[in-house]
């Protein structure tokens, strides 16, 4: 098990399940619709193949992910991204962190807060609303959340409306939700590996 | 499970928003993902695919996972889905599932939901080693993985209502 990867990293690494996804050949017509299959997309990721045994939740887990990660207005697509990432830090999912964090590096064309948070954690030197936004992203994906009224406030005082507090919110616990299916079913294993 | 069916939104009506408020405008603004949410929640608690995990074993879990997040509220509603009274005390954390012989099920769902970063490879493997199927680990971990979603944004929403300027 040494091409597991155990530490914090952009460069987004290989998934490999830990139970059998199933079998493209083998799919029912409702699994192949959930994962819309079409004569020019075929190939489908071993993460997605796995969700597939649980074809009801997968169906309509997409459609709140990408409401929830990209729908225009509210909170910046960098800071959902943060808020994302705070989630995965929290529960050490490797691939969601890598995945994220490189997002968050794409749109913000910056490498720093992402280098920062991934050599200091929760003592990485943020801007005020970074800051805002990271720590209460964090105390959130706590079990229970230990999100407190003075991160709220904080939140407030670094300028963020309601609308974008609740993106935030979404954006966390989404992470709280992805976190526990790409950590729990399988490891992330550097890429091209065995 | 009972034939009550859940009312149309479990994340509005526990938050209680007081209507006309800034907080209610933001969750208005974001009708679709409350939407979303509830045809999720249904999704996991009552598929009709249930595989091993019949929608009362269901309810319990996610009254169990609400309880360890100390949302009792959510809990109670989860509990008071549950016509089975051999699975009901799986609700209770302090339970380990013996009596129903889901123990090893009790401590996987505890411990994905509590102590996330610590699972390895060995959890899986220990349910494979219980007789637990595949397509069922996975049901496990969407049940588990929704209700780590369902419990913050309800926790957020709260302290967006409680701490206002």
């Amino acid at each position: 098990m040494s091409d597991v990867i155990r530490k914090f990293t952009r460069n987004v690494p290989d998934w490999r399940p830990r139970v059998e996804p199933i079998k493209l050949e083998d799919a029912t017509p409702e699994q192949l619709e959930a994962l819309q299959v079409t004569p020019s997309n075929t190939k489908i990721s071993a993460y997605v193949l796995t969700l597939a045994h649980d074809v009801e939740t997968l169906k309509v887990r997409s459609p709140l992910f990408n409401g929830i990660m990209y729908d225009k207005g509210g909170l910046s697509r960098e800071e959902r991204e943060l808020g994302a990432l705070a989630a995965s830090m929290v529960n050490h999912c490797i691939y969601c962190a890598a995945v994220h964090a490189s997002r968050h590096a794409q749109i913000a064309k910056d490498t720093s807060v992402t280098d920062e948070l991934f050599a200091k954690g929760t003592r990485a030197d943020l801007s005020p609303r970074n800051r805002a936004i990271f720590d209460f992203a964090h105390a959130l994906s706590q079990t229970p959340s230990e999100a407190s009224p003075e991160q709220m406030s904080a939140l407030r005082a670094a300028g963020l409306e309601d609308a974008e507090i609740l993106d935030l919110i979404l954006s966390a616990a989404l992470f709280g939700w992805a976190n526990r299916l790409m950590h729990v079913l399988g490891d992330p294993v550097r890429k091209g590996g065995a | 499970m009972s034939t009550e069916t859940l009312t149309k939104s479990t994340l509005l009506e526990l938050s209680g928003i007081p209507a006309g408020s800034p907080v209610a405008a933001a969750i208005d603004g974001r009708s679709n993902i409350i939407a979303l949410s509830q045809t999720t929640e249904d999704a996991v608690l009552k598929p009709l695919e249930t595989g091993a995990w019949s929608h009362d074993i269901r309810a319990a879990l996610a009254a169990r996972i609400a309880a360890l997040n100390g949302e009792t509220a959510l809990a109670d509603r989860y509990c008071a889905l549950i016509e089975d009274a051999s699975v009901a005390d799986l609700a209770d954390p302090l339970r380990s599932g013996k009596a129903q012989g889901l123990e090893t099920i009790c401590d996987f769902m505890d411990k994905v939901a509590v102590q996330t970063r610590d699972i390895d490879a060995p959890d899986i493997k220990s349910l494979q080693e219980a007789g637990v199927s595949d397509a069922d680990i996975v049901r496990l971990c969407e049940i588990n993985a929704f209700m780590a979603y369902q419990v913050r944004v309800l926790a957020g929403i709260r302290l967006m209502k409680e701490a206002r300027p």
